[in-house]
């Protein structure tokens, strides 16, 4: 016999844990799964400052330790285990994962997403030795010296700023001629003299020795190539979102996110998905605790109907 | 009970460099998030390769200069050492199967 519930929430970010809070009030009995630890990405943001009720802003770390006291609070059951599959028949849902098979009625799928790589040579042999994913994880090994930021959307842009903090010089890499990041982020880094940007440019290379010491950028529109001395190279250029495991459950859109309605319903009765995983999200984790509490509120729905 | 112990730059040697079985590094520093969730799962990596494998922690923040000497940039990151050298680095917050995998590949390595 699998160990049975009624609910499975995947992913432990504010998504998946927005939904088990409702989930645990309306007394559903719910396992929330998470591969590696709870709170999800908004734990790398040092400041957050558009989440409401926070006016001074909030430390990702705290905000993601918030959100799952107030999760578990109310009797949310969670365990850490990563989702392998998920298999639908007569109308329960088998659910795999590294430590074991449970069954539920009802699924709502939260997991997020990953970094994308640029895919460049040296990328992956210098991770850990200059390339980083994580910019608050990461600055202080570069005190004063020069890293690149590569990207130009809210987290590059936050990041870049943030790595002023540790840096001598921070050097924005962008493909397109202007940024996307929201207007006060941007203008934040316009204002900082630490960073300079280099933009309609994309790194071709990343080189050094057991260190990253230089990457190799070409101009898009020039065609010149040139080299930039750096220690770091920090990569934000967008997000994967985390469904490998679900291409023959449900219906994903061309980027591999989860298509849904807006009640949060995916092409399968019963299972649900949240956050940005899902098809046409914001990518914010308000946005996120949102859809888990739509999402919830639809479980709850779709088990009594 | 098997649990991680703590090192410093004072103890590093007696502890991970002249160990006679392998050891376990965790670099790890407390404003890094993903370094607080592997935590929890390195723990019960000790608790379950009691015997096999020590465990080790080390501040990055308070032991700049073992950061420095195993070039660490990055957190956060697992070494494992046998004979007093790394043999395997692992960056970056992983599943505990994953860890599980990689620290067996870097037991069966041969020396
Ligand atoms: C550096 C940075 C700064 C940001 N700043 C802001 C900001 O200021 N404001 C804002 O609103 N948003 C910000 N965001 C975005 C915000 O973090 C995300 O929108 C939000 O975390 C999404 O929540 P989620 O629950 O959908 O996914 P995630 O937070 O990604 O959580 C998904 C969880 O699912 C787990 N998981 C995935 N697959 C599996 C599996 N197979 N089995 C088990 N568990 C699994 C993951 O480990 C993860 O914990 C920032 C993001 C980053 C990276």
């Amino acid at each position: 016999m699998n160990k049975s519930y009624q609910l499975i929430i995947v992913g432990g970010g504010p998504a998946g844990l927005t939904a088990g809070l409702y989930a645990a009030r309306s007394r559903l009995h719910t396992l929330l799964l998470e591969k590696a630890g709870f709170g999800g990405q908004i734990t790398n943001a040092e400041d957050v400052d558009n989440f409401p009720g926070f006016p001074q802003g909030i430390n990702g770390m705290e905000l993601g330790d918030l959100i799952h006291k107030q999760a578990t609070k109310y009797g949310l059951e969670t365990a850490l285990a990563e989702v392998k599959g998920i298999e639908v028949g007569d109308g329960r849902k088998l659910v795999r994962t590294s430590e074991g098979d449970f069954e539920a009625k009802a699924v709502i799928i939260a997991g997020g997403s990953e970094f994308a790589k640029l895919g460049v040579p040296g990328e992956a042999e210098y991770t850990g030795k200059g390339v980083s994913y994580c910019a608050t994880c990461d600055g202080a090994f570069f005190r004063d010296q020069a890293v690149a930021v590569i990207g130009g959307g809210n987290a590059a842009v936050t990041e870049a700023i943030f790595l002023t903090k540790f840096a001598s010089r921070v050097v924005l890499i962008h493909r397109r001629d202007h940024l996307r990041a929201t207007k006060v982020i941007q203008e934040k880094a316009q204002a900082n003299p630490k960073i300079e940007f280099i933009l309609s440019s994309v790194v071709e290379a990343i080189e050094g020795d057991t260190l990253v010491r230089r990457l190799r950028l070409r101009n898009l529109k020039t065609k010149q190539q040139s080299t930039l001395d750096v220690s770091g190279v920090f990569v934000f250029v967008g997000l994967k979102p985390n469904t490998d495991y679900l291409i023959s459950t449900v219906k994903l859109d061309d980027d591999g996110h989860i298509a849904v309605n807006q009640n949060m319903e995916t092409s399968v009765p019963g299972i649900f998905a949240a956050g940005d995983i899902r098809r046409d999200s914001i990518k914010q984790a308000i946005a996120a605790a949102g859809d888990g509490a739509i999402a919830a509120v639809s479980a709850e729905r779709y088990l009594e109907g | 009970m098997s649990k991680p112990e703590t090192v410093d730059d004072k103890n590093f040697d007696s502890v991970v460099i002249s160990a006679k079985t392998p050891v376990l590094v965790d670099f790890w520093a407390t404003w890094c998030s993903p370094c607080r969730m592997v935590a929890p799962i390195v723990d019960e990596l000790a608790e379950e390769y009691t015997g096999k494998v020590s465990f080790a922690k080390v501040n990055v923040d308070e032991n700049r200069k073992l950061s420095e000497k195993y070039e660490i940039r990055s957190i956060p990151t697992l070494l494992v050492f046998k004979d007093g050298k790394p043999v395997k680095q692992i960056v970056g917050l992983r599943s505990k199967g994953d860890l599980k995998k990689a620290l067996d590949e870097a037991l069966a390595a041969k020396k």
